[in-house]
């Protein structure tokens, strides 16, 4: 009904009119990606605007309540709950994204190539897989951590190995039935190499639902970061991270300092619920069937 | 039995609303079968869902009245039109497999219908069943009922559905498209079968095709729908003879039909001259006993048993058969993406066979066998837009860069009638006759000397594969290419091909130029596809031209 009855002519959207396009149909993409900008603007400028240092301590103003010089109150050392939850957002953020991005492109490679070429590669990749996933995730990011060494690199490569295999196992699907897809064959035809074929033809045609998958498992490896560190693996005090500053003011809860742990954890829920809307938004935006 | 009257179907969409049916009206009588045939969105499947109630979310019944057996379908409550659907009404879907449950046999599917509108009891459902099952002529229905979907054939699975839209003795059956995909003698099997059981039963039928010769051949009237309304209606033989409506006469000249040359089937304004067409006498591929063998779970399959053609340069050949005759993989194997068990494929006299698919893409020869696929939209990468897809293989097998590649695309792009604004679409912003016009530009991107063609134009509209076809016809004149064109219809196959190869079950059962064996087939095989294929009631323009052309020759 749609077909030729368009104006010729007429160039498709460009990528910030398609944005934009995107924001403007769905309010709660619109609500997401605003949310996400709040978060980028921490990360990237959280240290230089914070009212105090968020290493100072000061035993004169342990345990203060919420009050105008510090709007989220003072820590049982006297820190400003305020400054250490904006700053921690730059490691918390840094954390997810590395994990993210290192699960994805190995996650990506591993099943595109499981995917295409099938055989005992995907049989062994699959049984490899299935390996990981058969432990309990955190209680494997747990082993894997305490083995290498209480460090933020060994957060990042933790969170990251247990996120491969729903990378790996996504991809693998959508290009497994695009493999013999026509354009695919036609592909071959215009004389592109496998790998080329694999990369250019089909593989961003996985990305839509990978980006669900992304946003998705951003929420889930911040939780993860926040876990360890909760735990006491990974990031040290006094460092300021959402994880441990929950633990550390989960002590104070039944005193009825509730500011301590409550703020944090607040800001580690919006972080995960921000992610998590983020990703039909992110969906649309790849989907170029949605630019018409 | 049927009055429509002013009826509207609108959709709400992101753009506004759109309207789908614009006020049509048609009278059914008893007994009677309408077809309603028209190209892809003019309204005829969305008739037919908002008669039935079955409208998506978003379409509504906007004006008029559509009376059956005096209830207003158009204002019945959702509890009235239950118990009409199935029982009063009946209907079969185009893609018959779509239609099933995938995991239930199909005997307890057609129990299920015939239990929930009380035409039998638990005791004897499983009777019934049968029963309905041999109604529709299915042998061995005592076996079959204890069939999944997946182990029947296509025929056989419409079979089933129109058992289930039968099973409630139904004054009225709309059939849509019921036959496409199905094999063109299982598509008169089935319709016979429609055809044969409506008469039996006193039923009246609406049957909605975008074929034109179908619907002449099995309907007493027709109405002819063009985006929303309805433009003529008639006896089919009078609409053929002496079509009122410009729009009908297009239609009429686009179907193919014995006796109409590949001009004939565009309008007579487009209608130059056909390039001369004289086939050389050199060789240019020779296939020489060639098998295929898949390994199978129950022991190997031999999908091409040996067969052995040759194509000479500038030829156009048609290779013709039903689905699982080896065509595919015949095509697939010359085209060098697949490779052969034994056997020769001489390009040029040299033997291309040896070299395996995975290191031809890097042979010089890659860019001289090409291919346009049966399915436009699926071979078109989605994330490419028309420009991209052209590019691709000049970008991979020739130097061609920059300023020159970006003229080379929009010459491509004329030549094959693409107009260039639309270069920047993406494929699902392209109609399905732009997408063909991609898929072809793309294939002959690097003049290439043997174009094999998967029924191109099996996803098109009429009027499309008129134009479609010939433009065809023109690029082999233009660029001197071979043509291999792989089809199961006949019709198409003899407009465009000098030379035609048979195949059945993997063996070729008879080849030779296309008219004689068009004409005087050979094998019975041959006899049961022509005898298959549709055939139009004879138009005025066609046999005028026919007499022409044979007093000419």
């Amino acid at each position: 009904m749609t077909e030729a009855t368009e104006i010729p002519g007429r160039k498709p959207d460009g990528a910030l009119a398609h944005l934009l396009h995107v924001l403007r149909e769905n309010p709660v993409t619109m609500l997401s990606f605003g949310m996400f900008a709040f978060f980028l603007l921490q990360a990237l400028f959280g240290a230089l605007l914070v009212p105090h240092d968020p290493l100072a301590t000061n035993a004169a103003m342990a345990l203060q309540p919420p009050n105008w010089s510090h709007w989220f109150g003072t820590d049982s050392l006297g820190r400003d709950v305020f400054s250490r939850v904006v700053v921690a957002t730059r490691l918390d953020l840094t954390i997810s994204v590395l994990a993210v991005a290192i699960s994805f492109v190995i996650g990506s490679v591993l099943g595109a190539v499981a995917g295409y070429w099938g055989g005992w590669i995907d049989a062994g990749l699959n049984r490899v897989l299935d390996t990981i996933m058969a432990f309990p995730l955190f209680v494997l990011a747990m082993g894997i951590v305490a083995a290498l060494g209480n460090t933020i690199e060994n957060i990042i490569y933790a969170t990251a190995l247990i996120n491969i295999p729903f990378y790996a196992r996504l991809v693998r699907a959508e290009v497994n039935i695009r493999r013999e897809a026509g354009f695919a064959l036609a592909a071959r035809l215009s004389g592109n190499s496998h790998f080329r074929t694999l990369a250019f033809h089909i593989f961003p045609n996985a990305l839509p639902p990978m980006m669900v998958q992304v946003s998705l498992n951003m929420g889930w490896a911040i939780l993860n970061a926040a876990g360890l560190s909760f735990i006491g693996l990974g990031v040290r005090p006094p460092t300021p991270e959402w994880g441990i500053m929950v633990a550390e003011g989960a002590n104070y809860i039944i005193s009825g300092h509730w500011w301590v742990a409550l703020f944090p954890g607040l800001w580690l829920m919006l972080a995960v619920f921000t992610f998590n809307l983020m990703g039909d938004g992110l969906r649309d935006i790849v989907d170029p069937r949605r630019r018409t | 039995m049927l009055a429509i009257k002013d009826f509207a179907v609108s959709f709400r969409t992101r753009r506004g609303e759109v309207q789908a049916v614009r006020g049509i009206s048609l009278d059914l009588a008893e007994g009677e079968t309408l077809g309603i045939v028209g190209e892809s969105g003019s309204g005829k499947s969305v008739t037919s869902y908002a008669l039935m109630r079955i409208l998506d979310a978003g379409g509504r019944i906007k004006a008029g009245s559509a009376v059956f057996e005096g209830r207003d379908l158009a204002q019945a409550a959702e509890r009235d039109m239950q118990g009409i659907r199935g029982r009063e009404i009946s209907m079969i879907f185009q893609n018959p497999r779509a239609a099933l449950n995938p995991i239930r046999k199909v005997g307890h599917q057609l129990e299920d219908v015939l239990r929930r509108h009380g035409r039998a009891t638990r005791a004897n459902a499983r009777a019934k069943a049968i029963e309905a099952l041999e109604a529709v002529r299915i042998r061995d229905a005592e076996a079959r009922y204890d069939a999944y979907p997946f182990e029947l054939s296509g025929g056989m699975c419409q079979r089933i559905v129109f058992a289930i839209a039968l099973a409630c003795g139904p004054r009225l059956l709309i059939a849509d498209e019921p036959t496409t995909g199905l094999d063109i003698t299982t598509q008169k099997a089935v319709m016979d079968l429609v055809r044969d059981l409506t008469r039996e039963r006193g039923m009246s039928s609406i049957l909605i095709t975008h074929d034109l010769g179908l619907a002449a051949e099995y309907c007493d009237r027709l109405a002819v729908m063009k985006d929303g309304q309805i433009v003529e209606t008639g006896p089919a033989a009078q609409l053929f003879a002496d079509p009122q409506h410009p729009y009908t006469q297009k239609l009429v000249d686009a179907t193919p039909r014995p006796g109409a040359g590949l001009r004939d089937l565009l309008p007579i304004e487009a209608r130059t001259p056909l390039p001369d067409h004289a086939p050389g006498d050199r060789a240019l591929v020779q296939v020489r006993d060639l098998v295929k063998t898949y390994p199978g779970k129950s022991g190997p399959v031999h999908a091409v048993k040996g067969i052995s053609f040759t194509i000479r340069e500038g030829q156009s050949v048609g290779l013709v058969g039903e689905s699982g005759c080896g065509k595919s993989t015949t095509s697939s194997m010359l085209v060098r993406l697949l490779d052969r068990t034994s056997g020769d494929i001489l390009f040029e006299g040299h033997d291309i066979a040896d070299i395996t698919a995975d290191r031809f893409v890097r042979d010089k020869r890659r860019s001289q066998i090409q291919m346009v696929f049966q399915d436009a939209t699926d071979s078109l990468n989605p994330r490419h837009s028309a420009r991209q897809t052209i590019a691709d293989p000049i970008l991979r097998m020739s130097d061609l860069r920059g300023p020159a590649l970006s003229a080379r695309i929009e010459e491509l792009a004329t030549l094959c009638g693409l107009p260039l604004p639309l270069l920047d679409r993406f494929p699902h912003q392209l109609s399905g006759g732009q997408k063909a016009r991609v898929g072809i530009a793309r294939a002959i991107a690097l003049d290439p000397k043997f174009l094999i063609l998967d029924e191109p134009t099996a996803a098109l509209d009429v009027s499309i594969q008129a134009v479609v076809l010939n433009l065809l016809a023109d690029l082999r004149a233009r660029l001197g290419m071979t043509y291999l064109f792989v089809s199961h219809d006949l019709n198409v196959v003899r407009l465009l091909c000098d030379h035609v190869v048979v195949m059945q079950g993997g063996e070729i059962v008879e080849q030779g130029p296309a008219a004689q064996v068009m004409d005087t087939p050979s094998h019975p095989y041959t006899r049961t596809l022509l005898a298959a294929a549709p055939k139009p009631p004879t138009t005025r323009t066609g046999t005028a031209k026919t007499a022409a052309k044979s007093a000419a020759e």
